[in-house]
């Protein structure tokens, strides 16, 4: 597969995927010309956004550098260091909009579940990678364990979006490595009965609330139902064209609400149209082309399922956001990847783009072997 | 680690797997993919215009723009109510740092109290932070020039201006034009009712007396609208085009406001009332009721003690002119002398013997003259001239009650004068049918005699008085008696009135002439009861006095003022015209309490008349009653 006379390019050598970079910065370019517009042009949200993008690329440049099998060796305290921290921070967290999601540490504060987006998909793809593939029953079984142990403690924050990407990346991993049909077909059996019982004992009034509110949203328009209300009215009055950049009567006129973070979808949508989503998504798709192609040519089963699980995982951030914000899932907190302001999440993707890179310039692994 | 890598694994085998489940992972990406673009593809192509509409009803909002209420003159276009701005001081909360700071630096340069600062805090709290809220209204001057000097001290404070309606000549004209005053919800819901709620959407003041009342339509004018841009907490953004409203008509009233304040002048404290008309066209030159009040304390709202103050025993609030009914006494002898005449109980010639009493055959009761010896044998100009009483006692007797009323209606008694304002009472014109219904009580021969000398059942308003005068000099032809000349708008001029009422015909139109000599006989005449009070005048009067009991004095019982209980002394009127020969003027003048027509009610038409005539001369004085 690899020619003997390979040579290594200077960015092979720097660890950089150049299509994946070349992606990522339209995005990110894209992000400060919707986040200006979205923040009602104040300079000074721009200049945190544009610190946090350039923390964001030091993370990705510096994961780059990490090669899988330095991965492979701080998997597992990671891992556990992580799952420490989410203990910790359900007794010793800092509360924030009813939420007890932040982990004081002196010098800054931060999110525990941020490092679990990584350090699950990493655990479970080196648990499984480890084996034969397709996973036997019991390491089907213990992968699952090990997503599922973060994954509940994340959402009894609550933090339902971040869970929710948490648990995806996991069984992404186990969906990749060949988990069969016939107990994925059971599993969908399965989420009926699961569902209901989630609803039940699982969900808090105001996570319920949200899911009501998604099937009829003009029940209540000036509470649970205004926030969908107004997106949907952004987004559907940007028609084929859009309003024009900063000409967004429903972003500048302050009725979309959380319009720079969550809802900032609907910003792009309402001022650059139809034409501006399928512009966006375009380039989404091509990122998550590029990731599984990464990983479907990475050296070991670890690199594959880790690649192809982060890839995966950014789908859902997407899928999860706009479904959101135009009115097909319920709403959860979970920002558009690289284009929402803010937040640590933007580093931890980074991060993850990061590791795909490192995976993708990884070729000494086979020459040596 | 190295043992579970020897484990046989089949490398090639598990990355077929992995590219075929990373297939079906991308595959899967895809029409999720194509599943969001449907659905946003729903949202801004397919629902495009409801979602467009429903941005449109976020942002824009109508704001309406009250329309400038018209303005009204006197007929010499002296300006009677005006819209002035006010200053009131107002703060936007949103704007200012530190507001319990900044008002206590306020209350150094103006007079704002403790309790009206920590008030204020108390308000503004259920207030919108970015709605400018009054700090305090009606700035004067002095207030204004204070603090536009240390604005730059106070962000967010500042002198705001609007109008609001303002009498200048305050309690001279509340009677005729009557105030505006802050809508009510009574009015709201009439004003609703009338389909007339949208173009009061942005007024708060309404007319609830008087002419600012009865032409509240043409004073209001139409509403605007702006169409703004506003975000979502209801801040206007930006004007996004605007539809001026339509501000009200001007009126130009019949009034002269010298001739008004002439009135008010003249009754100085006493209560009473004076009604100056035009007989040519029925305009009124002055419509005065004292005492008054100043109609810019309701423009604002009346404070509760002031308010009080103005229900004393006086009732400044009562238009006397319209509301006031008084014994029209012998102020309407000239009428009931025509009626006598019109139905043969008298003739010009005809002699009636007084002996200084009238007694009806075979009753005791003897109906005085006011005169106690009698006026001995008096023909028709005396009867009007000296005021006879039994003259009328015995044209009344003969006449009857049902003759007498049919008579003097058709001059106006009893029933509205539909003078344009809405206060305004009919006052009493006696019937046999009235006084059943109003006492159950049968009519007597005797009820009648006193309704002969203007008294008795029979009450009149002063406009109601002029009226019939104005009818009578006119020899008949009835003009409505109106305020407003014509409604100004744009140059555009409206005359109003010009439309005359059923005249009054008499058999004989000769006994006009003979009712009017003798009323300028009462003036011009040495023996005259209003010679007095017009000596040395050059416009050549005419008129009747007149004396009303206000109780009934007993059976032999003489009048003497000063034993009387101020309230119920007599009241004085006056009524008369000039010049004889061609009428420019008529005037009627009630003063409550205060005794003889002659000595205390002809001074004050005189005093109206003789304004009258130097503001608007005769241009050749005409003394020649030959004509007639």
């Amino acid at each position: 597969m690899i020619p003997l006379n390979y040579k290594r390019t200077f960015w092979q050598k720097v660890h950089i995927d150049l299509p994946l970079l070349f992606a990522l910065i339209i995005m990110m370019l894209g992000s400060l010309t919707v986040v200006y517009s979205a923040s009602g042009q104040d300079i000074n949200m721009m200049t945190r956004h544009a610190t946090r993008m350039a923390s964001a690329v030091i993370a990705l440049l510096f994961m780059a550098q990490l090669s899988p099998n330095t991965l492979k060796r701080i998997v597992i305290p990671m891992y556990i260091v992580g799952l420490g921290m989410l203990v910790a921070v359900l007794f010793v967290g800092v509360s924030s909009k009813g939420a007890q999601r932040w982990l004081d540490v002196g010098i800054t504060r931060f999110q525990p579940a941020e490092i679990m987006k990584i350090a699950v998909p990493m655990m479970v793809a080196w648990y499984i990678g480890q084996h034969r593939l397709p996973p036997s029953i019991l390491n089907l079984f213990i992968g699952f364990t090990i997503v599922m142990v973060p994954t509940i403690l994340i959402k009894e924050q609550p933090d339902l979006g971040t869970s929710i990407l948490i648990a995806s990346s996991g069984i992404f991993v186990l969906f990749l490595s060949g988990l069969s049909w016939r107990l994925i077909g059971f599993a969908a059996l399965l989420m009926g009965p699961a569902g209901f019982a989630f609803w039940s004992y699982g969900m808090h009034a105001y996570q319920k609330q949200r899911v009501l509110t998604l099937f009829n949203p003009e029940s209540d328009p000036l509470g649970a139902g205004y926030h969908i209300i107004q997106s949907k009215i952004a987004i559907g009055s940007g028609g084929i064209e859009g309003k024009g950049w900063l000409h967004g009567t429903q972003s500048q006129l302050e009725f979309l609400p959380e319009r720079h973070t969550d809802f900032i979808f609907s910003v792009l949508s309402e001022e650059f149209g139809l034409l501006g989503v399928i512009l966006l998504l375009s380039v989404y798709l091509f990122i998550i082309g590029r990731g599984l192609y990464i990983a479907v040519n990475a050296q070991d089963a670890f690199s594959k399922l880790l690649a192809g699980a982060l890839t995966m995982t950014f789908f859902v951030y997407i899928f999860v956001n706009i479904g959101m914000v135009s009115g097909l899932l319920p709403v959860v907190g979970v920002p558009l990847p690289l284009i929402s302001y803010g937040g640590t999440s933007m580093v931890t993707l980074m991060a993850g783009f990061g590791i795909i890179m490192a995976i993708a310039t990884d070729k000494r692994m086979l020459l040596k072997s | 680690m190295l043992k579970k890598r020897s484990t046989i694994r089949d490398h090639s085998a598990e990355a077929n797997l992995f590219a075929r489940r990373a297939f079906v992972g991308f595959i899967f990406v895809v029409l999720l993919i194509g599943m969001l673009i449907m659905n946003i593809y729903h949202l801004q192509v397919k629902d495009y215009e409801t979602y467009q509409t429903r941005s449109n009803d976020n942002r824009i909002k109508l704001i309406p723009v009250a329309p400038n209420r018209g303005l009204i003159y006197d007929r010499n276009g002296v300006l009677l109510a005006e819209n002035r701005p006010v200053y009131n001081l107002e703060v936007v909360p949103e704007d200012v740092h530190d507001l319990e700071k900044s008002l206590t630096e306020l209350a150094q340069l103006l007079e704002i109290t403790d309790t009206q600062q920590s008030d204020f805090l108390k308000d503004i709290r259920k207030q919108r932070r970015f709605k400018s809220q009054i700090l305090k209204a009606r700035l004067n001057e002095q207030e204004v020039a204070v603090f536009s000097v240390n604005q730059h001290k106070f962000p967010g404070f500042s002198i705001e201006a609007r109008l609001a309606r303002h009498y200048p000549f305050g309690d001279t004209l509340t009677h005729a034009l009557g105030y505006v005053a802050k809508l009510n919800k009574d009015e709201l819901s009439e004003l609703k009712s009338a389909n007339q709620a949208t173009n009061y959407r942005a007024t708060h003041d309404i007319g609830k007396r008087g002419i600012e009342k009865f032409y509240e339509q043409q004073l209001h004018g139409t509403v605007g609208s702006q169409r703004v841009e506003v975000n979502n907490r209801g801040r206007v953004i930006r004007t996004l085009n605007m539809e001026a409203p339509t501000p009200g008509k001007d009126l130009v009233l019949t009034l002269d406001i010298g001739l008004q304040q002439i009135a008010q002048h003249a009754l100085k404290d006493a209560r009473g009332a004076v009604v100056v008309m035009d007989p040519k066209d029925g305009g009124i030159l002055a419509l005065y009721s004292n005492p008054s009040y100043d109609p810019n304390l309701f423009v604002h709202g009346i404070s509760g003690a002031n308010y009080k103050k103005l229900l004393n025993q006086d009732r400044p609030l009562i238009n006397r002119t319209t509301q006031g009914s008084y014994a029209p006494a012998s102020t309407v002898k000239p009428h009931l002398a025509i009626l006598g005449l019109e139905e043969g109980i008298v003739t010009e010639q005809t002699q009636v013997w007084d002996p200084g009493f009238f007694q009806i055959p075979n009753v005791d009761h003897k109906w005085r003259d006011w005169k106690r010896w009698g006026h001995g044998h008096v023909d028709v100009y005396r009867a009007i001239e000296e005021s006879c009483d039994t003259y009328y006692y015995r044209i009344a007797y003969r006449a009857g009650i049902t003759k007498i009323s049919n008579f003097m209606s058709q001059f106006g008694f009893g029933d509205l004068s539909g003078i344009d304002i809405h206060e305004e009472t009919t006052a009493i014109m006696p019937t046999v049918e009235w006084k059943k219904e109003r006492f159950k009580e049968n009519w007597w021969p005797g009820d009648t005699i006193s309704v002969g000398i203007g008294q008795g059942y029979w009450t009149a308003t002063p406009i109601q008085i002029a009226n019939a005068l104005t009818i009578l000099v006119n020899r008949g032809a009835h003009h409505q008696p109106h305020l407003v000349q014509v409604t100004k708008q744009d140059n555009v001029i409206n005359q109003l009135f010009t439309e005359e009422k059923a005249p009054v015909q008499l058999q004989n139109p000769d006994n006009w002439r003979i009712a009017l000599k003798a009323m300028h006989n009462t003036v011009a005449k040495t023996t005259g009861t209003a010679h007095k009070a017009f000596k040395g005048v050059s416009y050549d009067p005419a008129g009747k006095t007149g004396t009303a009991q206000v109780v009934s004095i007993a059976q032999g019982e003489k009048y003497d003022a000063s034993k009387l209980n101020e309230r119920h002394r007599d009241n004085a009127i006056y009524t008369g015209f000039a010049p004889y020969n061609d009428p420019r003027i008529v005037v009627a003048v009630v003063v409550e309490n205060q005794g003889a027509g002659s000595s205390v009610a002809a001074p004050v038409a005189r005093q109206l008349m003789d304004y009258y005539f130097s503001a608007y001369p005769l241009e050749n004085t005409v003394n020649d009653t030959s004509k007639l």
